[in-house]
């Protein structure tokens, strides 16, 4: 199998499949052996379900052989493993669940399942979704591949560093605070973390219920389009899965940028970013310009109180979410319980990991009785201040642009110990989990030698927008097509 | 706001957490700096404001009364720890 | 000192939707532990809820039934606590903005008084499993079949003041959702069961005392004794000194005592907060319209029509309107058979033989049809109530089938017709004068009493089938002759 797969776009890929020049069950071995080959030193899959693929793509080269495939049938991607996959392990990073066997599909591996794309593996990522660094990871860190000494971001290091590393084409991953957009940033690929509601959240292990949402790792905005728009779409079995009909998100990325309205919020740009990566994201905005875009500089008044409120809400949802984790029905339970609370105890207390531990117990203490409504209801009201700082400028704005983090990725371990450090590297991201909307991080360039990501944030429902506006940078520049050199393979080199 | 050990005991045991004796002066101390980093909402002017549950200002769907499940008891007990004649067995329960 | 008792209830009636709150399993009583747990049900990672649109409605019509205003828009809450029954680790229910809010339902006291109780509010809940606690080597076993089986949990002001007021009140909640058709009333299968406020205080004080909460009683004779033996030991309590403390306790029946539970007061700080996984549940005008439209009468109008249309006694009409399924049944006999007659068989023959053997009139041998049949021959004088009686023990053995004309083949199987022929009659009373001389110059020498004598002979000669009203006018006849 020719090398330069991993440089070619999902269309190109579904082309070589659908015209014969390679199988899927070929495509999909290959990226299994580049798994076996890279993963060890990075650590990126927690499962690699290689049998269960070769077996999909089997699959699809027959419906591709019969006729009846769609345009991404045959082309093999990876999981978070906070999805659900129905007789695969499904760990949520965590130890809770190191022995859990899910019974069932999450809608979304279900929908990529029923057009037959194979499922490498499920990627390793911080335990129950809770962390930027991925190092809070019950399976051990995520390298991240620009430089192995460095994290990949998080929460969905482990899709990150696959798709960065090119150990699967395309990855899936879940947003909370920016656990797609910022571990995108880091490793220099294209993240897309849709509006709430957009992806049925069915399946996939909740952290923050009100702010989870599923989306995409991906080498391009073109490739993106594709597979959101595959795994996109009403779910019955979601009560706040949106039922609007999801667009032909490809047949929009060429429009022209004439014209189109780039709000830039000053509050991005104050004190706390990087000056390096400052100049990156002024970079890709002079790009736009130049695309025919017009700048507006606006304000998101609320932006620092964005974090603390999410340090309230996230924290108690999943203090309530990771109740069900008790040792009774599945999971893990520890040895010997004397008693019903002694089991409950230490289950929990030996299964959770420390930041787990951390944000459960933030949470039980904001609802808990005299708390609930200093902390509780007042990030609630701040939650809606937040959105309404949003609505306000999507009345001036098509888009909105800053950087997804306030600098590039730190060390391995470096604030591993200093939780507040790490929660503030979501300045940026976590403003618009609390309004729902949706986000993207492309690739923009890099900072000390470090992959920079730039957002684009869109109001409710354009994602189709974003991924022009993304695309249509993308084909201006050639940022997104960098590949850590360890893991390229030059033009021409087979 | 800090969290005393003491109250870090109390959330622990609400939460069902068991916390190493070793361990709750480092929880007290994390809790607190991250209560701390929450009081910046204390600068937010939050008078008259609706509170926000959710991101969609929408109505719940309702689901039509009909019975779709089927019995896969086998299958989905086969992650528990402990069972006997289809019950999911845990510790005594006293009441 | 005079003690007075404040009683509030927390009634659970499980709603008769066929599937769960949140999912599509089935809600089946009696099942095979855990085959009606479906992923949702044993709350697995990643699974969502999605609201029953039955359980709504049937709310809703419990609301309007109260004259309550119904919530626009109503929100789901969790419940936080863990128990291994409750496999979400928190019970998805309402809290500040329940579906039905503050109604009030009129309960008859026993000296025919009527007196209004305070509906603070129902809302929806998800019910929990069970813990089985027979001994699997020293463990508890769960079964999660009845997990998110959906409740409406009915909550009373404290305005009940005896445990007679507070039976009536839930016997009037039972008859009423059953009327409703929203709950089958099955107090032994825990479909409606019942936890009580129980609080004391000096008869005059304004201020509540600490109130104990009697937990999960089913049926209407424990409540009465729970509530009663509770009262005795918080009045024993503070009249030695002592306190009473807040708290839930159990009753058992066995001991007749009720008892802390300690173990399920340790976590008392529920942490309520809106479920992110749900929305407002939207009331609109249209909505409670439909619903309104689909109100059956309900018990208190339906007394007052069987009085009128009828021409029953409060009483008849009490008893019979004290459940639906008796009123149906009531209503489905007097349509074509004469209604006082319907009302006095059901009120006795029927009562007495459902109670002799635990039976609701529903599972009764004898249903509405045969006993239409049975009447109609009353009426038309093809047999005598007395008579009847036998036809109705034949027809509650299984004799005859199971429809109007049952009555018919008994009363023909077994020769029980009437007789009204005045010369077979005639033959009968002139054996029976002939025969007793000396009774007939008693009563010819004017002692009536002996009267009855002759009626008896001629009954038992024609084994009770001759018509009593001919044997009557023929022997006055004959005998003053
Ligand atoms: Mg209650
Ligand atoms: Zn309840």
């Amino acid at each position: 199998m020719d090398n330069q797969m991993i440089n070619k776009s999902l269309a190109e890929l579904s082309v070589g499949l659908q015209s014969g020049k390679f199988s899927s069950v070929e495509l999909t071995q290959f990226y299994l052996d580049r798994i076996a080959s890279h993963d060890s030193e990075l650590n990126a899959f927690i499962t690699v379900t290689a049998e269960q693929a070769l077996a999909t793509a089997k699959t699809a080269d027959e419906k591709i052989a019969s006729g009846s495939a769609s345009g991404l049938t045959g082309i093999p991607l990876a999981h978070k493993d906070i999805f659900c996959t129905d007789g695969v392990k499904t760990s949520a990073g965590s130890k809770m669940l190191d022995n859990f066997i899910a019974p069932y599909n999450a809608t979304v591996v279900e929908k990529l399942k029923s057009i037959s794309m194979p499922m490498l593996g499920k990627t390793n990522m911080d335990e129950f979704a809770m962390g930027s660094s991925n190092e809070n990871s019950y399976y051990g860190a995520v390298k991240n591949p620009w430089d192995l000494d460095r994290v990949p971001g998080g929460s969905s290091g482990g899709s990150a560093a696959a798709v960065a590393a090119k150990l699967a084409p395309i990855a899936t991953g879940t947003d909370t605070g920016g656990s797609i957009r910022q571990p995108a940033s880091l490793t220099g690929i294209t993240g897309i973390k849709p509006t709430y509601g957009r992806v049925s959240r069915f399946g996939m292990i909740a952290y923050a219920s009100s702010l989870d949402q599923g989306g995409v790792f991906a080498s391009s905005a073109a490739d993106s389009a594709l597979l959101l728009e595959a795994m996109s779409g009403f779910d019955a079995k979601d009560s706040t899965s949106v039922d609007i009909p999801v667009p032909d998100f490809s047949t929009t990325l060429n429009d022209s940028l004439k014209g189109l309205k780039i709000g830039l919020p000053k509050e991005y740009f104050e004190e706390g970013l990087n000056s390096e990566v400052a100049k990156v994201i002024e970079a890709a905005i002079e790009e736009y310009k130049k695309l025919g875009a017009e700048i507006v500089e606006v304000s998101l008044p609320n932006t620092h109180l964005a974090i603390p409120a999410y340090y309230v809400i996230a924290p108690a949802e999943a203090s309530s979410n990771l109740s069900r984790f008790d040792g009774v029905r599945y999971g893990y339970r520890c040895e010997d319980p004397v008693d019903l609370t002694d089991m409950y105890m230490r289950s929990r207390g030996d299964a959770f990991g420390r930041e787990v531990k951390r944000r459960i117990m933030t949470g039980t203490y904001a609802l808990s009785a005299g708390y609930y409504d200093a902390y509780y209801l007042k990030a609630q009201k701040i939650r809606r201040l937040i959105s309404e700082d949003f609505q306000k400028v999507f009345e001036k704005v098509d888009v909105i642009m800053g950087p997804v983090a306030p600098e590039t990725a730190f060390k391995i371990g470096e604030k591993s110990d200093d939780p507040i450090s790490m929660y503030l590297s979501d300045i940026y991201t976590i403003a618009l989990n609390l309004a729902g909307l949706p986000g993207m991080s492309v690739p923009a360039g890099f900072a000390n030698n470090m992959p920079v990501g730039l957002q684009i944030i869109g109001n409710a429902f354009t994602e189709g927008k974003m991924l022009n506006v993304a695309h249509q940078y993308q084909q201006a520049t050639d940022w997104h097509k960098q590949t850590p050199s360890k893991y390229a393979v030059s033009e021409g080199e087979k | 706001m800090s969290l005393t050990p003491e109250e870090v005991k109390k959330i622990a045991f609400l939460a069902r957490l068991a916390i190493k004796e070793e361990s709750i002066e480092q929880y007290s101390e994390d809790l607190s700096g991250i209560l701390h980093l929450v009081d910046q909402m204390d600068a937010a002017n939050v008078e008259d404001i609706e509170p926000m549950a959710h991101p969609q200002d929408a109505m719940q769907r309702l689901r039509k009364d009909e019975v779709t499940e089927i019995n896969q008891r086998e299958k989905l007990m086969e992650n528990a720890p402990a069972t006997e004649n289809g019950l999911f067995l845990v510790p005594k329960v006293l009441d | 000192m005079e003690w007075e008792t404040v009683i509030g209830l927390e009634i659970h009636a499980q709603l008769s939707t066929k599937s769960k709150l949140f999912s599509g399993s089935s809600i089946e009583y009696g099942q095979e532990p855990n085959t009606q747990a479906n992923v949702v049900d044993l709350a697995m990672p990643g699974v969502l809820p999605v609201l029953n649109a039955e359980a709504v409605r049937m709310a809703a019509m419990f609301g309007l039934a109260i004259g309550a205003p119904i919530g626009r828009g109503n929100v789901f809450a969790r419940k936080n606590y863990f128990y291994p029954d409750l496999p979400q680790g928190y019970q998805i229910s309402q809290f500040d903005k329940p579906i039905v809010e503050l109604g009030h339902i009129d309960i008859t006291l026993e000296d025919g008084e009527t007196k209004r109780v305070g509906v603070t509010r129902a809302h929806l809940e998800q019910d929990a499993g069970k813990s089985l606690h027979e001994d699997f080597a020293g463990m508890t076993g769960i079964d999660l079949n009845r997990s998110g089986t959906p409740l409406l949990e009915i909550v009373s002001e404290p305005d009940m003041r005896s445990a007679k007021e507070a039976v009536a009140y839930m016997k009037k909640i039972h008859e009423l959702v059953q009327y409703l058709g929203i709950n089958d009333g099955n107090l032994q299968e825990g479909s409606f069961r019942c936890d009580a406020n129980v609080s004391v205080r000096p008869k005059g004080q304004e201020e509540f005392g600490t109130r104990a909460e009697l937990k999960n009683i089913n049926s209407f004779k424990f409540v009465e004794r729970a509530i009663n033996i509770e009262v005795e030991r918080q009045i024993d309590l503070i009249e030695e000194g002592g306190e009473v403390v807040q708290e839930t306790r159990l009753y058992d029946p066995d001991k007749n005592e009720t008892r802390s539970m300690r173990s399920k007061e340790e976590a008392n700080d529920y942490r309520y907060f809106p479920d992110p996984d749900l929305l407002p549940i939207e009331i609109t005008d249209e909505f409670l319209e439909e619903v309104r439209k689909t109100l059956p009468e309900l018990p208190d109008v339906k007394f007052k029509r069987f009085v009128e249309e009828y021409d029953l006694s409060e009483y008849d009409a009490g008893v019979l309107t004290a459940n639906i399924a008796t009123a149906d049944y009531f209503e489905s006999v007097a349509k074509s058979a004469d209604a006082k007659l319907a009302a006095n068989w059901i009120t006795g023959e029927l009562s007495s033989h459902l109670n002799k053997e635990d039976l609701s009139i529903n599972d009764s041998p004898v249903n509405a049809a045969m006993l239409t049949g049975l009447i109609k021959r009353i009426e038309d004088k093809t047999i005598s109530g007395k008579i009847a009686k036998q036809v109705f023990e034949a027809m509650w053995n299984d004799e005859g089938g199971k429809d109007e004309s049952t009555a018919d083949k008994v009363i023909d199987a077994k020769g029980l017709k009437q007789i009204t022929d005045s010369g077979a009659i005639e033959s009968i009373i002139d054996e029976i004068i002939a025969n007793n001389p000396a009774q007939v110059e008693q009563f010819q020498s004017g002692k009536d009493k002996v009267f009855g004598f002759f009626v008896g002979q001629v009954m038992k000669a024609s084994q009770g089938k001759a018509n009593p009203a001919q044997v009557n006018q023929m022997l006055k006849d004959k005998l003053s002759a």
